[in-house]
């Protein structure tokens, strides 16, 4: 096994976007069992170091594969498309129309202070999002269209985005 | 008289001995140290049976060191020269001190931490902390009846690189052997729940003398994962006591108090805290030098008003926690309560009303952290017991981060991530030619430098001239799990490597450290050389016992010459064991570790290997039909 493998492999589990419940976790688990520096305390220098290094790689696999954007824009990058993130930010018309929509509402729901309301907003905002990632699961594991998946993905990320600013607006009611 | 050792039934008696290893909380009140003994973990008593030590130093003008109870009782008699909760100074510049103006000392500013000049010179709060730790490291000594081989310690999860570089440093210079720093809620957690068999998701409310902390934890089938952490490493019960105090200053207002009558009033303030635990009201008297006599009485009610924003300025980090753990209140299973601080009976009532039910207290609040740091520090010993089968995933505190244009901070690391974690950042040259780069790592959240805490500054030189913007600078960041940084920067786009590790270490080099060691051991009448040999040679043992174990359980992963390399590279190290040169020692230290790397290789591959164990090569490749994301 090496250290440079893709965090799929280095978890065991199969390079797809759907994963089984609680199979991530306790791939997860199992791994660190075994690489932990806890478990290597006392053993020579060389394997303290390699045990630091796998148990790093075990987190940054397992904190990339948690999440649904971050898993999805991994097997994209895996599958060599760019995502082009931070320059690719044109979307069509009626998707930021649609943005637009959302924020004035949430905006609207905020200075109004109606909490049900941007409640309401987070929920549907949540069942949107849920929707938009059974979409990308079909183009990722069963399309392989990973352009059509990377699209998706940038679309996800503005409403994420959105999402939080929801939750920070409900967090700062409860102040 | 020695006993004879019964094996439990289905077990071979002990085939490997049992090793001397300690849990040790570091207060800033308070020390504790405790072991496990017989599979149970307990606190380990001094001579009068009492577990705790106070965090009290006093440097006697004929060079004598004093540490705990005396000195805390007659601290007011040399206030200058007694050091009471150090702790506060840890990795701290005299700027960032609370109530440093009430404070009797003679500080010293030096780079990265303040200095305290005493009748015994210029102390560093490493040195101050240092000599509580030997006090318990000879008292656990004594009662185990032998060289220890190492020590967890515990930190507030709270504490930053230098806070905790510090506590490092301080246990370095005592000599001990540092198993793992330990986050002193997670310590907790772990001594709760494998007391309890608890499962869920726990918040750990851990108010000490000086910390404060609130970590929220998952406890699942023998995995204790830190979820998020916060708090504040400037709040404990050390400023309730301060508000009594200016409460009663307020009350009285009398000329301006001597160090002596400054300290005799604290010690007033903590006692009157304390008596009103259990009482509706305390009595405050003093007579002053002056001759003024101070006497009052403080209830509960007015002790409740003048503390409240103290209580309420826990409860922000708590809710921040939630929110990066993703939590509500409602998901939480149960609150325990750690540290002294827990015992006011308005923080309580405040924890209480927050998560909607009655914190845990049935562990002792002032000994738990000790005893979940034993317990942990007995299985990284490697001593196998019963319940060794646990897991702990801690994280990172506060976020890590870089200096960019604009003197604005870019996060490279952000903070609860798991530890250890290891990551990559790239940057590039910002004029033509540019042959150096100035790297400024930084910790905190705000998102201008000087907001955060500066941790080291480096350059890294000996880049190719290039057109701006053409190299490309690959900086990672690597923390242990101590929490603990280092940083390596490397020019990647020319076969020619410029290349940097630092530590950051706040104004303690380690030859200001191995200075220090030198200094105390001539206290000591020790032989600093005799003193190296031994620990020369207590480490070459313990490599080679960790070798002979390797080999024991994995010689199938060597050919007969890699064996016989490793053997005889062992051989010649405990050949060098029977001479008394330890530099001969060292070299022959590593001389094995060399032999034995790609033997580790193999081992970790095996390691990996195994985990992934039980998974048919179909499962792996075939997609399953149906699945969610998580």
């Amino acid at each position: 096994m090496d250290l440079n493998a893709d965090f799929f492999a280095l978890l065991g589990l199969p390079r797809r976007f759907r994963l089984a419940a609680g199979e991530l976790d306790s791939r997860y688990r199992e791994l660190q069992a075994r690489v932990h520096p806890d478990r290597f305390a006392s053993a020579p220098e060389a394997e303290r170091r390699l045990s630091m290094q796998w148990a790093s790689q075990a987190n940054e696999a397992y904190r990339t594969l948690k999440k649904p954007l971050a898993r999805a824009g991994y097997l994209i990058e895996l599958a060599g498309v760019d995502l082009r993130a931070e320059t690719n930010t044109a979307m069509p018309a009626d998707f930021l129309m649609q943005q637009m929509e959302w924020r004035e509402a949430v905006q609207e729901a905020r200075s109004a202070g109606d909490h049900h309301e941007l409640e309401h907003l987070h929920h549907r905002l949540q069942a949107d999002i849920a929707g938009r990632y059974e979409q990308i699961a079909v183009w990722l594991d069963e399309d392989a269209d990973y352009l059509a998946a990377a699209d998706g993905v940038r679309r996800q990320m503005f409403l994420e985005k959105l999402l939080l600013e929801i939750e920070d607006a409900l967090a700062a009611l409860e102040e | 008289m020695a006993l004879f050792q019964i094996a439990e039934p289905g077990e071979s008696a002990a085939p490997h001995e049992h090793k001397r290893a300690i849990g040790i909380d570091l207060g800033t009140t308070n020390s504790l140290v405790a072991t496990v003994r017989s599979g149970m973990a307990v606190c380990l008593n001094d001579e009068h049976g009492r577990s705790l030590l106070p965090s009290a130093v006093r440097y006697h003008p004929d060079g004598r060191i004093e540490v705990g109870y005396d000195v805390r009782k007659r601290q007011a008699e040399d206030p200058k020269n007694t050091i009471i909760s150090v702790k506060r100074f840890m990795g701290r510049g005299k700027a960032d001190i609370a109530h440093v103006e009430t404070l009797p000392y003679d500080f010293v500013e030096a780079p990265g931490m303040v200095r305290l000049k005493t009748v015994a010179g210029v102390k560093s709060p490493v040195e101050v902390s240092a000599e509580i730790l030997k006090t318990l490291q000879h008292r656990a000594e004594a009662a185990l009846g032998g060289e220890l081989v190492g020590a967890v310690i515990t930190v507030p999860a709270y504490f930053d690189d230098a806070q905790r570089q510090a506590t490092k440093d301080a246990a370095r210079l005592a000599g001990l052997n540092v198993l793992r720093l330990l986050n002193e809620p997670t310590a907790a957690a772990i001594a709760y729940g494998l007391d309890n068999g608890a499962e869920g998701v726990y918040a750990v409310y851990d108010l000490g003398g000086g910390t404060f902390d609130i970590s929220i934890l998952r406890l699942t089938k023998g995995v204790f994962e830190v979820l998020a952490t916060g708090g504040d490493t400037a709040l404990g019960g050390d400023d309730f006591d301060h508000r009594i105090y200016c409460w009663v200053i307020e009350q009285v207002r009398p000329q301006p108090l001597s160090a002596e009558d400054s300290r005799h009033l604290m010690m007033r303030c903590r006692e009157a805290k304390e008596f009103l635990t259990h009482n509706p009201e305390a009595p405050i008297s003093l007579r002053l030098a002056t001759g003024e006599m101070i006497d009052l009485t403080l209830d509960a009610a007015t002790f409740t008003e003048i503390s409240r924003n103290l209580v309420s300025k826990t409860l922000q980090p708590i809710k921040k926690a939630l929110r990066d753990a993703g939590l509500r209140v409602d998901e939480i299973q149960g609150v325990v309560m750690v540290g002294g601080a827990t015992r006011i009976p308005q923080v309580q009532k405040a924890v209480a009303d927050f998560f909607r039910q009655e914190p845990l207290t049935n562990l002792d609040p002032d000994k738990v952290v000790a005893l979940g740091a034993a317990t942990q520090a007995n299985l990284l010993a490697g001593n196998k017991t019963g319940n060794d089968d646990w897991l702990l995933l801690d994280v990172i505190p506060l976020s890590l981060g870089l200096e960019i244009m604009g003197g604005l901070t870019e996060k490279v690391i952000t903070r609860n991530s798991t530890i250890p974690t290891a990551r990559a950042q790239e940057f590039t040259t910002f004029k033509d030619g540019q042959t150096a780069m100035a790297i400024h790592v930084v910790q905190g959240e705000r998102d201008l430098v000087d907001d955060c805490r500066s941790l080291a500054r480096f350059e890294l030189r000996g880049i190719p001239p290039m057109v701006a913007g053409a190299a490309r600078i690959r900086v990672t960041f690597q923390v242990d799990a101590d929490g603990l940084l280092s940083v390596t920067a490397r020019e990647q786009t020319t076969g020619i490597e410029a290349s940097i590790t630092v530590k950051p270490s706040y104004g303690l080099s380690d030859d200001e450290i191995a200075g220090m060691l030198q200094d105390s051991l001539a206290h000591a009448k020790d032989d600093a050389m005799l003193r190296a040999l031994r620990e020369a040679r207590v480490e070459a043992e313990r490599l080679l016992e960790a070798c002979a174990a390797a080999l024991a359980e994995d010689a199938h992963l060597l050919s007969a010459a890699e064996i016989e390399k490793i053997q005889a590279a062992a051989d010649k190290l405990r050949a060098t064991l029977a001479g008394d040169n330890r530099r001969q020692i060292h070299l022959a230290m590593d001389d094995l570790s060399y032999e034995t790397q790609e033997f580790a290789h193999r081992r970790m591959d095996q390691n990996v290997k195994r985990a992934l164990a039980g998974r048919s090569v179909d499962e792996l490749s075939n997609p399953q039909p149906a699945g969610e994301h998580a």
